[in-house]
């Protein structure tokens, strides 16, 4: 058991652990944008920094990947954190005007006016892998995945064609944390990555609830029958 | 573009068909071709099991790497610092107009394709051109149009 101090409050927490989770446990208000709590941290949106302060040594640190350790005393809003933690979502409010979240947290943590040029082509993606790790973790057909680097940097499928792996589940678009990724449902089609793919269509109620696509795929990874996943899960 | 399965066949082979030998084998399939094709990409991913959108993000990332078709002789425009204000710019700019190609891009004919690069590392012949390998030092417009004669005629 290791014990620390966030805010001056002591807090317990088992060794290993990182300390946004032990913070957010503990009902501290850290910001977060690329940390999910089925895919853990990935240390890349930055505003979940804190200060740690270790003996005489102080430092900002990301919460979501600094492990806990004894004695170390976390500050969430020192001025230095503030400072940061401004800077960071000036620079990502920069390339990302169009995303709701930014505005909110821009808003919140007192930016007012951005000092850097605004893109207006990069949708609301601020590359924080999320999309890309619950595609290859969570589903596991990896379909998407970063393209070139630095600024042209951007997600998507293999050579921005449709992709043939993907299963249209729509799990990184629940997963983004700013809504970047475009999905819709229309008179059986579902269109997500530039591809169409066909809804299955529930024998019972005639609703359509998935893309046959997925269903197959749920079908090859748990063996169930393909057409007990027509039916839709309210009839099932 | 019909690629040569045995020909990638060996050259997998020839890197110990190794996953982390990936950046090698798309470098000595790009020799072969000159530049890297998308069926290709497609059959080293296949082989070496590896997701086809990790094969796709290690092509792009590498600007070594082209998955466009590159012409018969690449021409390489240096923009370093010392280049730059010996003029590179208006370097490239003649390449762009005489050969009516933008840069990162190729001829119409395949014969050349024109890039930039951020120093050769001879800054004392800036501003410096590349072409097949080859330095051009101190250039100047003129003496572009001399090196694309050469070139071309000598192809």
């Amino acid at each position: 058991m290791i014990e620390f101090t966030i805010d001056g409050k002591k807090v317990k927490a088992t060794e290993g652990e990182f300390i946004l989770p032990v913070a957010l446990r503990e009902g501290f208000d850290i910001p977060t944008l690329c940390h999910h709590e089925a895919l853990g941290s990935d240390g890349r949106c930055r505003i979940c920094v804190v200060e740690v302060k270790r003996g005489s040594r102080k430092r900002i640190v990301t919460s979501c990947l600094y492990p806990v350790a004894d004695g170390i005393e976390v500050s969430t809003n020192a001025p230095d954190v503030m400072l940061v933690r401004k800077s960071v979502l000036e620079l990502l409010y920069a390339r990302c005007p169009e995303a709701e979240v930014l505005g909110h947290l821009a808003k919140k943590y007192g930016v007012e006016n951005v000092r850097y040029s605004k893109d207006h082509d990069k949708g609301k993606c601020i590359l924080c892998n999320i999309c890309i790790r619950a595609c290859a973790e969570i589903v596991g057909v990896s379909a998407l995945g970063f393209s070139g680097k630095g600024m042209s940097k951007k997600v998507t499928t293999p050579f921005d064609e449709p992709s043939d792996t993907c299963i249209a589940c729509g799990a990184c678009v629940v997963a983004c944390p700013t809504g970047h990724i475009f999905m819709k449902d229309d008179k059986g089609v579902r269109t997500i990555w530039k591809k169409k793919f066909p809804l299955a269509q529930c024998p019972e109620c005639s609703r359509f609830h998935a893309p046959v696509e997925q269903l197959q795929y749920i079908s090859k990874v748990t063996n169930v029958p393909l057409e007990t996943l027509m039916v839709c899960q309210d009839c099932r | 573009m019909d690629i040569d399965k045995k020909k990638l066949d060996t050259i997998i082979k020839k890197n110990g068909g190794e996953r982390n030998r990936i950046l090698a084998i798309y470098q000595d399939i790009q020799s072969e071709y000159r530049y890297l094709p998308k069926e290709a990409v497609q059959y080293v991913c296949g082989r070496l099991d590896i997701p086809l959108v990790k094969g796709f993000e290690v092509a792009t990332f590498y600007k070594a790497l082209s998955l466009k078709p590159k012409g018969k002789h690449s021409v390489c425009v240096c923009l370093g610092t010392a280049c730059h204000l010996k003029g590179g710019p208006a370097i490239l700019e003649t390449f762009e107009r005489e050969l009516k190609v933008k840069r990162d891009d190729t001829t119409e004919d395949g014969m050349f394709s024109v890039d930039t690069v951020n120093c050769l590392g001879a800054c004392a012949l800036a501003p410096l051109v590349r072409v097949d390998g080859k330095d051009f030092g101190k250039t100047s417009p003129p003496t572009v149009k001399k090196i694309i004669k050469e070139f071309k005629h000598g192809a």
